[in-house]
């Protein structure tokens, strides 16, 4: 008994989750209309305002994101690290000192005791490494079934210093593209656990409080015009958002992207594109070429940004597009990923 | 089509089931489609099932061939 | 990664470009029969290193654009029922069928599953003994193999409640189908590495013998493709039309016979249904009668809706290699990877899929 759709979405699908275009779309379809303002429409990782009217004075960051990761537990962090971190990094990215959080936990009926503290010491120990408290929080319970074993929310203010500009929309032509490190690693840790995929990877997941290294950055120059960490979506949906949100085009060279063995290893087992998985720990940085260089050296004595590179540069064609220069020196356009990334066999 | 790829085996077990190795990455294999296989083999991996032993001589040489290849370029360049 | 990242040096890539350059004096078709090789070409931007004068044909050779409305159909239908575990490769999530796709199913609450191996699916129904696992069986003759080992280990443990639906088609009679219709020159075909690496070089003799079109059996990773043109070339050049092999680390001149043996103690050759090129006798495979058992359309009275075609959509032409995708008049405004019509628009090996992600030149 079929249902007489077409192949038009008026569900939401897994794929709306994933990071890439469905998420876009939805976001600018269904969530800033209604709500529409001048810091929402900003779209960066975290919204920057003022506290007076005016305008004038201190400016806060304030973010929210919510953990929905299946399995709760997997090489290199948790469910409730990622929830620090990701929104410790998510302040970072306007360049704003991270400190408060929020924390919203939804429980499924059932969930062990013991996972739940292993949880919160996870957190814990995520929050002292960034520098920030917990200061409030909810719980609820939920019936067997209506959530993974534990849904975690956190919310997050920051600060962001006077003249601190940072934004998707600065890339300027001409600007080096900095990544901090290897691309991949915690999607391809998270998924090496999930039914159906299990294979032993030597990769552990790279969750990561990143506001040290982004301090470091920021003390260092002030030209640091971009900030994104590329979670969903991968390195390739980061790009193609800040060469859409700046009206750039964007040429990186493969040969300079790292990615650890085992997480291309993975990749090529199942068909996927390391530049599309999920990272946790990595920053891309877009940086004046006056201080490029300057930049990277700091990185590299920074934790988080040991093996940073200059994987790119900011042109002006073709604007709104990712160009790549292949290890065998051809060139391809690097799209935004579309729905969810799924195992292949063809 | 398909993607299949070279992979070492570290460890053959019962039932034609065993381990493979590619980049660190372990996974499991069955090997029915190659009951032969030894360990330290490298064979193609397609969805869980080894279907034919990597020709580590054929690979070199295809590998020799490239490399002249490059150098003749690379001369010329 | 040994026997991966070797294949990917720049400077051999020059150097076969450069062999490239020099051997082309004219223009040609060179048509590559396998969507992972349409992947390969479009990921390292291959296509951009090669002279205008060569046109890459994309051939009709990626397993789920070529399966019909009507098939994803039942596989729907069957994932609908009521208490059954339809397990998937990944590729045929996204795929529209007549009305929906696997996935928009599974988003309204049929247990819908992906599997990176046919062995995960016999083990979800051992684990499992009272619920129905059917596997939607697709693919070419790389594929065909894993299923029938797959199935046999259903068998051999006794296994009530594993069913397969086969869509699996066989690639040799495809070319041949494209060749007798004659609609588009073909100077040569990028023969597909992995399914050679099952069937071995012998199937496809008689292009050259009866066609007069030289085949090199090609690998994947990048300096293989280049190496395979190069080497399709040197035949045109030199008047030749052979089959080739360039993928000599995986492919054997006999293939791999046991795999064969097994695929055929438990299929037998059928008519089959190809989205773009029609009915191709003896093109398909379905269960022996003595397996129908674990036929899943036999076990589950299925009865989908009339399979219907999207008006406007040319994955036919596409797949035949007589359009490309700009001609379609769905591309990329009706017709987009996350809104996809026909199957070469998601498949991440259909043509239009390439062609709407890594561009055209």
């Amino acid at each position: 008994m079929a249902k007489r759709t077409t192949p038009e979405t008026s569900k939401i699908l897994l794929a709306h989750g994933s990071g890439g275009r469905l998420s876009h779309e939805l976001v600018a379809k269904e969530f800033l209309p209604p709500w529409a303002n001048p810091i929402l429409d900003q779209l960066n990782d975290s919204a920057v305002f003022a506290l007076s009217r005016d305008g004038t004075g201190p400016r806060l960051a304030f973010t929210t994101d919510s953990y929905v990761v299946k399995p709760l537990f997997f090489k290199g962090g948790d469910i409730g690290r990622l929830a620090v971190c990701g929104t410790v990094n998510d302040l970072a990215m306007v360049g704003a000192k991270p400190l408060y959080l929020s924390a919203s936990f939804v429980i499924e009926e059932g969930l062990s005791l013991a996972t739940m503290r292993a949880v919160v010491k996870s957190m814990r120990q995520a929050a002292a490494e960034a520098g920030v408290q917990i200061v409030t929080g909810d719980t609820k319970v939920v019936e067997k079934g209506a959530a993974d074993g534990l849904f975690v929310n956190t919310a997050g203010l920051g600060l962001v210093p006077a003249g601190v500009e940072i934004g998707g929309g600065r890339a300027r032509v001409g600007d080096a593209i900095i990544l901090s490190g290897s691309i991949g690693d915690h999607g391809i840790a998270v998924l090496s656990q999930r039914e159906g995929l299990e294979f032993e990877a030597p990769v552990a997941s790279d969750v990561a409080p990143l506001n040290g290294l982004v301090a470091a950055m920021l003390a260092a120059s002030a030209n640091v015009h971009v900030l994104r960490d590329p979670t969903r979506g991968g390195l390739a949906t980061s790009l193609n958002e800040i060469a859409q949100q700046s009206r750039v085009g964007i040429r990186i060279d493969e040969p300079k992207i790292p990615i650890k063995d085992g997480v291309w290893a993975a990749c090529e087992m199942l068909g996927f594109d390391p530049l599309y998985v999920a990272n946790e720990g990595k920053l891309v940085a877009i940086v004046g070429p006056e201080d490029a260089e300057k930049v990277l050296t700091v990185m590299r004595e920074t934790r988080y940004g040991e093996e940073a590179s200059i994987i790119g540069e900011v042109t002006a064609e073709p604007e709104g597009k990712v160009l790549m220069k292949t290890t065998i020196g051809g060139t391809r356009i690097v799209h935004m990923l579309v729905g969810e990334m799924l195992p292949r066999i063809c | 089509m398909c993607l299949a790829i070279p992979a070492r085996v570290i460890q053959i077990g019962e039932q034609n089931l065993g381990l493979v190795e590619l980049g660190g990455v372990v996974r499991e294999a069955s090997f029915m489609l190659l009951p032969d296989v030894r360990l330290g083999d490298y064979v193609l991996l397609h969805a869980g099932y080894a279907l034919q032993k990597v020709d580590e001589s054929e690979a070199e040489e295809t590998l020799r061939l490239l490399s002249e290849m490059a150098e003749a370029w690379r001369a010329e360049a | 990664m040994r026997y991966v990242q070797e294949f990917h040096n720049a400077a051999a890539a020059r150097g076969l470009v450069a062999a490239i350059e020099r051997i082309t004096s004219r223009s040609l078709n060179l048509m590559e029969v396998c969507g992972t090789h349409t992947v390969a070409i479009f990921r390292h931007g291959i296509r951009q290193l090669l002279p205008p004068p060569l046109s890459m044909l994309s051939g009709p050779g990626c397993p789920v654009c070529v399966t019909t409305n009507a098939d994803i159909d039942k596989a729907i239908a069957l994932a609908e029922q009521p208490g059954v575990t339809l397990a998937t490769f990944g590729d045929m999530m996204r795929v529209p069928g007549s009305y929906q796709s696997l996935q928009q199913v599974k988003a309204d609450g049929s247990d819908v599953r992906v599997v990176y191996s046919p062995r995960d699916a016999v083990c979800m129904a051992r684990d499992n003994p009272r619920r129905p696992v059917v596997f939607l069986a697709v693919g070419f003759e790389t594929t065909a193999p894993t299923i029938a080992a797959a199935l046999l280990e259903a068998e051999a443990l006794g296994l009530k409640n594993f069913y397969l639906i086969s869509v699996h088609k066989l690639i040799p009679p495809a070319m041949r189908a494209l060749l007798a219709a004659g609609d588009v020159r073909i100077d040569g075909f990028i023969c597909p590495g992995h399914v050679s690496v099952i069937i071995g070089s012998q199937p496809y003799q008689f292009i050259p013998q009866q066609y007069g079109v030289p085949c090199v059996i090609t690998g994947f990773e990048p300096l293989d493709v280049l190496q395979g043109i190069e080497m399709l070339l040197r035949q045109i050049a030199e008047g030749r039309a052979e089959v080739e092999i360039q993928y000599r680390r995986g492919v054997r001149p006999e293939g791999n016979p046991l795999a064969r043996e097994l695929v055929s103690r438990v299929f037998e050759t059928s008519d089959a249904d190809w989205r773009g090129l029609g009915c191709i006798p003896g093109s398909g495979l379905k269960l022996r009668p003595e397996y129908k058992r674990f036929d899943a359309e036999e076990a589950f009275a299925i009865n989908p809706p009339p399979a219907k075609e999207h008006k406007g959509c040319l994955c036919g032409d596409i797949l035949r290699g007589v359009k490309t995708p700009p001609e379609c008049p769905l591309f990329a405004k009706a017709c987009t990877p996350e809104r996809p019509v026909g199957p070469c628009m998601v498949s991440s090996e259909g043509t239009c899929a390439g062609w709407y992600q890594y561009g055209s030149h």
